[in-house]
């Protein structure tokens, strides 16, 4: 049986991310309700980075040939990234339960030997009440930074802190 | 509808610590708390598959910009895509990008005063056949000098980038050539514990990959999460 290949840093990305369509899921045509997933990731002293590979994936809606369900795109000067997708309705949980509606992000980088994997779900969303991961985490400001918040007509803003005060939840998948 | 088959957790020792403090940019940007362990959902087991018409391959670095041929020595680097449990994956895209012959990339974030070279940009693209294999062909890129701490010097490397079947199967990571003497001191290499899972990343000349009066040949083989026979514990 073999073992899965170490991961090293993207490093500074410099080809990875000069695709910024990527950015776009919704480019192939893809209709429904559109929306901007943006935020701004800070290190440990509260400093914006602006070297970060931000790649979402998203199981609904499903993948076709007008939704790839996965974009990227970097986060600029100021720390910040911008993403156009469609919203995400509930997906299948285990057993008999259900996910309220997310998107999975990791995020890749120069300092990060490995993705971070954490998770943007929508403020407001009713079933956000019984998803079993945000239900599973009892403190309300670490549930909260799971959790993207209305930034204006069909924008959703999730910040991301990587380390220290308000340090945002990661999952270990 | 019964539930998806989880990923195996990696291998310890295989994956390198978050908290690596002689690469200094991790110092500030590793989380502080441990990650939340978290069962496998159609989230995690279900991933991007690539169009090649929406994504084309680009295989042949050394003409993918200009047509003119760049300078250096030619390579070609191929190998095979498994997953834990020897199966190959197919037909996932493989993303590949590094500095030129000099240790420059054609990046404006690159400032190493090195040269550029106008034919060659640095990136490609590339799908595993049905049995998992996938073929570069590029040229062997420089050393290059990074500023983590005094006469600091990145062993001479390529990155990859491989998908899989699903997001938890994300890889990103670095080839490095064998022999290099760099690699002793390099923070990034050595950030894995386990020296195999380190040395799995060194690719092996191979007689049989390199090509007669055209380019040497490099195996560089990789292996994805494969996935568990029993559900994770939550
Ligand atoms: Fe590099």
């Amino acid at each position: 049986m073999g073992i899965a290949t170490a991961s090293q840093t993207i490093g500074p990305y410099w080809h990875l991310i000069e695709d910024k369509d990527w950015a776009d899921l919704t480019r192939f045509g893809a209709t429904g309700d559109k929306i901007v997933l943006t935020g701004t990731i800070f290190d440990g002293d509260g400093k914006p980075c602006p070297d970060t590979c931000v790649e979402i994936w998203q199981s609904d809606p499903p993948t076709s040939d007008t939704f790839p369900g996965f974009g990227r795109a970097n986060s600029d000067a100021t720390g910040t990234f911008r993403l156009t997708t469609i919203k995400p309705g509930p997906v299948a949980g285990l057993g008999n339960a259900q996910q309220a509606p997310h998107i999975a992000i990791c995020l890749l980088g120069r300092g990060l030997m490995a993705g971070l994997v954490t998770r943007a779900y929508f403020a407001g969303d009713p079933l956000n009440a019984t998803d079993p991961l945000l239900s599973s985490i009892e403190d309300p400001a670490l549930r909260g930074t799971l959790i993207a918040v209305a930034d204006g007509p069909g924008v959703w803003r999730l910040d991301i802190r990587l380390q220290g005060d308000g340090e945002t939840v990661f999952l270990d998948v | 509808m019964s539930d998806p088959i989880p990923f195996r957790p990696y291998a310890p020792g295989s994956q390198p610590s978050l908290d690596t403090p002689d690469y200094v940019t991790t110092r500030k940007r590793h989380p502080l708390r441990a990650p939340i362990k978290i069962p496998h959902t159609v989230t995690e087991t279900t991933g991007p598959v690539f169009s090649q018409t929406h994504f084309p391959p680009s295989v042949d670095l050394t003409i993918n910009t200009t047509g003119q041929k760049a300078l250096g020595e030619r390579i070609v680097v191929a190998g095979t895509i498994l997953d834990e449990d020897g199966r190959p994956v197919p037909h996932t895209m493989v993303e590949v990008w590094q500095a030129n012959a000099t240790g420059r990339y054609d990046h404006p974030g690159d400032q190493h005063d090195a040269p550029l070279d106008p034919n060659f940009h640095g990136a490609g693209r590339v799908y595993t056949d049905a049995n998992g294999r996938y073929r570069i062909v590029t040229i062997r890129p420089g050393a290059y000098p990074w500023p983590n701490h005094h006469n600091a010097w990145r062993p001479t490397h390529i990155h990859f980038s491989y998908f899989g079947p699903a997001f938890a199967s994300r890889l990103v990571t670095q080839m490095y050539f064998p022999g290099d003497p760099l690699l002793a001191f390099d923070p990034i290499f050595n950030a894995i514990p386990d020296t195999r899972a380190r040395d799995r990343l060194i690719a092996a000349f191979d007689m049989d990959i390199t090509e007669a009066d055209y380019a040497l040949g490099y195996r560089f083989d990789v292996v994805l999460r494969g996935r568990g026979a029993t559900p994770m514990e939550a």
